[in-house]
């Protein structure tokens, strides 16, 4: 099987719409870019903007920035497993993961107000501050959440059918995640260890010690290994900020009018590293905001990883990049590239050739079939 | 001496006409800003001897008289280059960086399609972000484009104007 991607079917001039909105508003824009990392995009914004205006973000606004990113990413992670064992016909796993997520998604309500776009970043720094009895909260949900991901590590080093269904599937060797650019999860199980968190450290990382999951299975099995992992990692960083906070204010005031100036700001989401690129003209309104999505990034390995592969593989190895096309795009359409020729495969050719390749490899199933309609 | 520093008189050594625009913004930030005939010395310089060896993406800027690329290059202990190029806006050409970053692809096409950037060596392909009917002299990110009624219209604006204004 050869792939391409046709990207463009939700291309929804988000950049062009920035450019006549006040810097304000574009927060509020830019963090609808994504439901999933929705925080990611607007402090990946706004840490662009309180870098060209200048402003001394308050260090207890940047803890709770990392806090609700790093739950953002639970949420996230959890949301891919489900995700992944649902395309390999593991339910089960879909069902459990999907009610561990509520834990954080209520906790992520309780803070911010939303479980999705939770509105909590403002130029300046973070809108709601966090009380004790919210910390508390937050704390008891991440009790129960490294509990339940224990389990789910377990269930991935144990289950020989997921090892199996997983295992030297959708690979990306070391080598082609360097030259295509690979990021995030995708990259990291490629054992490339690249994590903006560590390399360009934004928000309160720098102050929480960071370790960098990586992973050599160079397939989706280590790329679920990694987002596991990285699961681990965010229950200590959320506990380790939560003990570091700083008291204080959570915010200060930011001018309407920006200067002139430009900044490039990194950020690293749940599936890779957010760029933005944002240039002001020292009016109220940016002369340029521009966002690189991590799964445009990922999405070029994407037709390494299927090379010569079964479509049966194509839901998997998709879903392993995390992709997110709403930050990115919204669909891909695959069409049939053997010979030279790119006529698409008909659903019927695509059951016949199905059939014939597994009864050339011994698998016949006409007999059954035929005992089977006799029957009925 | 920081890092930033350093990479900075590496690259001021080779091609000092780069002194007047290069600058370390900040911690793990550098901005050069290349004429066009040096850029490609340039850019591999910073991929093969500075290590810039990650092309995070293009930033195209619709500025006036010129459309200016820039080219976000990283290292992998986080520092960013920003390599700035100006091209001019009656006939933007530059050329393409697909052979030091094949990822480049995506976000050269980009350019071609948001702000009529024709770039040279780049293979033909399908189009990305736009639509395929998408018409080939409009690119939205210009400045002093405007949508025409066809883009915006919706079923409803359309019906309406078919009946001349009937649900009023």
């Amino acid at each position: 099987m050869g792939f391409s991607a046709r990207l463009g079917y939700n291309h929804r001039g988000i950049e062009k719409a920035c450019e006549g909105r006040t810097f304000q508003q574009d927060v509020y824009l830019i963090e609808r870019i994504c439901g999933i990392c929705s925080h990611t995009h607007s402090t990946c914004f706004v840490q662009a903007v309180e870098e060209i205006a200048g402003l001394d973000t308050p260090k207890r606004a940047l803890y709770i920035r990392s806090i609700i990113g790093e739950l953002e990413r639970i949420h996230s992670h959890l949301l891919w497993l489900g995700v992944a064992g649902h395309e390999v016909g593991f339910d089960t796993l879909l069902m459990y993961s999907w009610r561990d997520r509520e834990v954080v998604m209520d906790i992520l309500a309780e803070l911010t107000g939303n479980r999705v776009n939770y509105g909590m970043n403002i130029i300046g720094g973070v809108k709601r501050d966090l009380t004790p009895d919210l910390v508390k909260a937050i704390e008891k949900s991440v009790d129960l959440l490294e509990e339940r991901t224990k389990y789910y590590i377990q269930v991935a080093k144990e289950e020989t059918t997921l090892i199996q269904r997983l295992s030297g599937v959708g690979t990306l060797s070391h080598e082609d995640a360097v030259s295509l650019g690979a990021v995030g999860p995708t990259a990291r199980a490629s054992n490339v260890a690249r994590d903006t968190r560590s390399d360009d450290p934004y928000a309160a990382y720098s102050e929480l010690g960071f370790n960098v999951v990586t992973d050599d299975h160079n397939d989706v099995y280590g790329r679920t290994l990694v987002r596991m992992g990285e699961l681990m990692e965010s229950y200590r960083l959320i506990r380790t900020a939560i003990r570091n906070m700083p008291e204080g204010p959570i915010n200060v005031k930011a001018p309407r009018k920006i200067p002139a100036g430009e900044a490039t700001s990194r950020y690293e989401a749940p599936r890779g590293e957010d760029v933005h690129y944002v240039k002001s003209n020292g009016t109220d309104k940016p002369e340029r905001v521009k966002v690189r999505a991590p799964t445009l990034a990922n999405l070029q390995c994407v037709a390494k990883m299927l090379e010569d592969r079964q479509l049966a593989d194509l839901p998997i190895v998709i879903a392993a990049i995390d992709p997110c096309f709403s930050c990115t795009d919204r669909s891909i359409k695959v069409a049939d590239a053997s010979g030279r020729t790119r006529n698409t495969m008909k659903w019927e050719e695509l059951r016949i050739k199905g059939i014939e390749w597994y009864r050339s490899r011994g698998v016949d199933f006409s007999k059954l079939n035929r005992r089977l309609s006799e029957r009925l | 001496m920081t890092t930033e520093e350093t990479l900075l008189n590496e690259l001021l050594k080779k091609f000092p006409e780069l002194h007047d625009s290069a600058r370390v913004q900040r911690a793990r930030r550098i901005i050069v800003e290349v004429a066009q005939n040096r850029f490609e010395e340039v850019f591999a310089l910073a991929k093969h001897e500075l290590d810039f060896t990650i092309l995070c993406t293009i930033t195209g800027l619709d500025e006036g008289k010129d459309i200016a690329c820039i080219y976000h290059l990283s290292r992998k202990d986080g520092i960013m280059l920003n390599i700035g190029l100006r091209t001019p806006k009656e006939k933007p050409v530059i050329k393409t960086v697909i052979k030091y970053f094949p990822s480049a692809e995506i976000y050269e096409r980009e350019l071609v399609d948001l702000l009529g950037v024709i770039v040279e060596g780049l293979p033909e392909g399908i189009r990305y972000p736009l639509p395929d009917d998408w018409p080939n002299d409009e690119h939205p990110l210009l400045k002093d484009w405007k949508p025409r009624s066809a883009m915006t219209s919706t079923p409803a604006s359309r019906m309406k104007e078919e009946t001349g204004n009937a649900t009023a």
